[in-house]
């Protein structure tokens, strides 16, 4: 084993932990023991079963779904915990995504300035900006929600679709504010010296020594940890209020809002929580992901790609389950990037149908996309995982049996 | 309450309530009070506006003018939470339980003032909500024993039947240790045995609890036994209250259920 695989190594053993700690089954002492196990050995078995080339591109997908898996959680605060259609994820998202940019970014100077424009760049720490992606995006979810929640189902949807597309537009057209139509570039990458030579200066030199082999290329093995402990923090705390009286209420006011708002509930308020909830998971994910490509424009920031993809994933993995949203995720994720290879792979075949049929391949991928939700639909409407029957966690477990 | 020399105001007070519904005039000047410790029936035909009264009382719709009182306190504008924090909670004709949820869960869901309804508890101080979880399930234990579902607690709420379900929004109301509680239609679609079992709970609760109760009632038998009084409503005002047996032999009463030609239907 060469120093490059080891240090990938070292580089994939948290992601595999919490993976296993999120899938396997049993108590939860056992469960980190065989977690760590299991995911120490397959950590030293990927880099040597698979080739460089194809490591890397599992890492980096497992990056992007483990955003989508953050966008999948926002979305089960809203549509799986309280039955908001919000058809406007894409809106948070880009919000997220621009305000982490703006504060982490440097305000361009000079000949530089008559590029690029933005109405500010403060320079702050990834995490902050990361909070503030989270805070920006609630506040627009709570402003938001103040009109649109009188609207339910496909009112609330439409009106939602609508104003993700304002805010796509805003971004598209303001140059003063993120550039306009031109990317934001030159986003951050949190400790990206790691990957360079000379390392950070801080990194003593044994570890230095240790990761020199990795090139920046290899960046993105360290941003999946990142990634996966974000994703790690938002899962626990969305769980743990999931599964709480707040998660009861919710769920109460879904079902049956007139019999909640009877029993007590301020109907209202809990509704417009469980947005702001979701809309600052989504914001948490905006950011994760502009910090992962570097470079984001109003174009990442359509309904296909960054509202519908985000659907057929918590429906698929199961609404109103955590654990199911985050497997959904990744499924669709699988999905829609095994249908490239698939289309590639077809291509001959595609080729004797029509000439331009392999040029147009990209556009199978929606279809198999939109196949998967019409057969979730059919056959498994609850998802992969369904909502669990107990809703409280803090509830002594003696009379319950799921 | 003009007379200031009243020992108590009535626990609720209606007075010249008028809802229209587009041309629809549904409650149309109803005034009438309910007094501390008694059951009291509303009845009237199919149209009366009884439900809507219901609705009215309790904020799910706002009248278009008229006041309604609970031991003097306006509560009119009040929205339906609000209402219930003044301690008046109802049923509904139609059972509208939480399917989804386990009838534990049900019941669990109603008690007031819980620290894991902020969701920050939940981060901050779990042991307090752990806490308060244990009673609130102890005391949703105790309330399933008295309405006989204890053997139901996990099964999801959906799958009762009906008459299962109406104890249940019997126990939902115990678990808000109401003043007043509202009851639409308790013994609708439930059978004899069921009906005189829900009507020793009412009867109960008023007694060792000390709870009010107005309920809607389309089975006279029920009526008789428990209410006293009885109103009776008919095109959206109070024509009458009395004692049972008065309402009963009182043939404006006859007139408004029969139409004025009774003896044909």
């Amino acid at each position: 084993m060469q120093q490059i695989d080891l240090a990938r190594t070292a580089f994939l053993f948290l992601p595999l932990f919490l993976l296993g700690l999120l899938v396997l089954p049993g108590r939860a002492a056992l469960r980190i023991v065989l977690a760590l196990a299991i995911a120490a050995l397959v950590a030293f078995a990927l880099p040597l079963m698979l080739d460089r080339g194809t490591l890397t591109y599992l890492v980096s997908f497992s990056t992007m779904a483990g955003i989508y898996a953050i966008l999948s959680l926002g979305l089960n605060s809203q549509w799986g915990l309280a039955g908001h259609v919000n058809f406007g994820v894409a809106g948070f998202f880009a919000v997220g995504a621009f305000t982490s940019a703006l504060f982490t970014t440097t305000m361009p100077e000079g000949a530089l300035a008559a590029y690029s424009q933005q109405a500010f760049g403060l320079q702050w720490p990834f995490l902050v900006g990361v909070v503030m992606a989270g805070i920006l995006a609630a506040i627009v979810g709570f402003l938001i929600s103040i009109p649109v929640l009188r609207l339910r189902t496909d009112f609330l949807a439409i009106a939602t679709l609508g104003i993700a597309e304002v805010i796509r537009f805003i971004f598209q057209n303001e140059r003063w504010l993120a550039n306009g139509p031109q990317p934001m570039r030159g986003i951050p990458r949190p400790f990206d010296c790691l990957f360079k030579d000379p390392a950070c200066s801080w990194l003593p030199s044994g570890a230095a020594e240790f990761l020199s082999p990795l090139s920046p290329r290899d960046y993105v093995f360290f941003y999946l940890i990142v990634v996966s402990l974000i994703l790690a923090v938002v899962f626990i705390a969305l769980e743990r209020i999931s599964r709480s009286p707040w998660g009861r209420m919710l769920r109460a006011v879904r079902d049956e809002e007139n019999s909640a708002a009877m029993n007590g509930k301020n109907v209202t308020r809990r509704r417009i929580e469980s947005f702001v909830v979701g809309s600052f998971i989504m914001g948490v994910g905006g950011a994760v992901y502009a910090h992962y490509v570097v470079s984001i424009d109003y174009s990442h920031f359509n309904p296909l790609f960054a509202t519908f993809i985000v659907w057929v994933m918590l429906m698929l993995g199961g609404s109103g389950n955590n654990k199911g949203a985050i497997i959904g995720a990744f499924a669709v994720w699988g999905v829609w990037s095994g249908a490239a290879f698939m289309i590639d792979a077809a291509s001959p075949a595609l080729q004797l149908i029509s000439d331009d049929l392999p040029s147009r391949g990209a556009y199978l991928r929606w279809m198999l996309v939109a196949l998967l939700l019409g057969l979730i639909v059919l056959y498994r409407p609850q998802g992969i995982l369904k909502e669990r029957k107990k809703v409280s966690d803090f509830m002594p477990g003696d009379t319950g049996k799921d | 309450m003009s007379e200031t020399t009243a020992a108590t105001p009535p626990v609720l007070e209606v007075r010249d309530l008028v809802k229209d519904f587009g041309g629809l005039r549904a409650i149309d000047g109803c005034s009438l009070s309910v007094q501390e410790g008694t059951i009291t029936g509303l009845i009237g035909p199919n149209g009366a506006g009884k439900t809507t009264l219901f609705n009215l009382i309790t904020g799910y719709f706002q009248p278009d003018s008229g006041r309604v009182f609970t031991d003097g306190e306006d509560i009119t504008s009040l929205p339906p939470h609000g209402v219930f924090q003044r301690g008046i909670c109802r049923t509904f004709q139609i059972p509208r339980e939480h399917g989804t949820m386990t009838v534990l869960e049900n019941l669990m869901l109603v008690a007031p003032d819980q620290a894991g309804e902020q969701f920050w508890n939940c981060w901050l101080r779990p042991g307090a909500v752990r806490a308060q979880e244990r009673e609130i399930r102890d005391q949703a234990m105790e309330v399933l024993d008295f309405v006989n579902l204890t053997h139901l607690a996990d099964e999801y709420a959906g799958r009762l039947s009906g008459g299962q379900k109406k104890l249940l929004e019997l126990a939902r109301t115990m678990m808000a240790r109401p003043r007043l509680v509202l009851l639409d239609e308790p013994a609708a679609g439930v059978n004899k045995t069921l009906m005189k079992k829900l009507a020793e709970n009412i009867e109960y609760l008023r007694r060792e609890r000390g709870i009010t109760f107005l309920l809607i009632e389309h089975d006279m038998e029920l009526v008789m036994e428990l209410c006293d009084p009885v109103i009776v409503m008919s095109e959206g005002r109070r024509l009458m209250e009395g004692r049972p047996e008065e309402v009963r032999n009182d043939p404006t009463v006859l007139e408004a259920y029969l139409g004025g030609q009774y003896g044909t239907a």
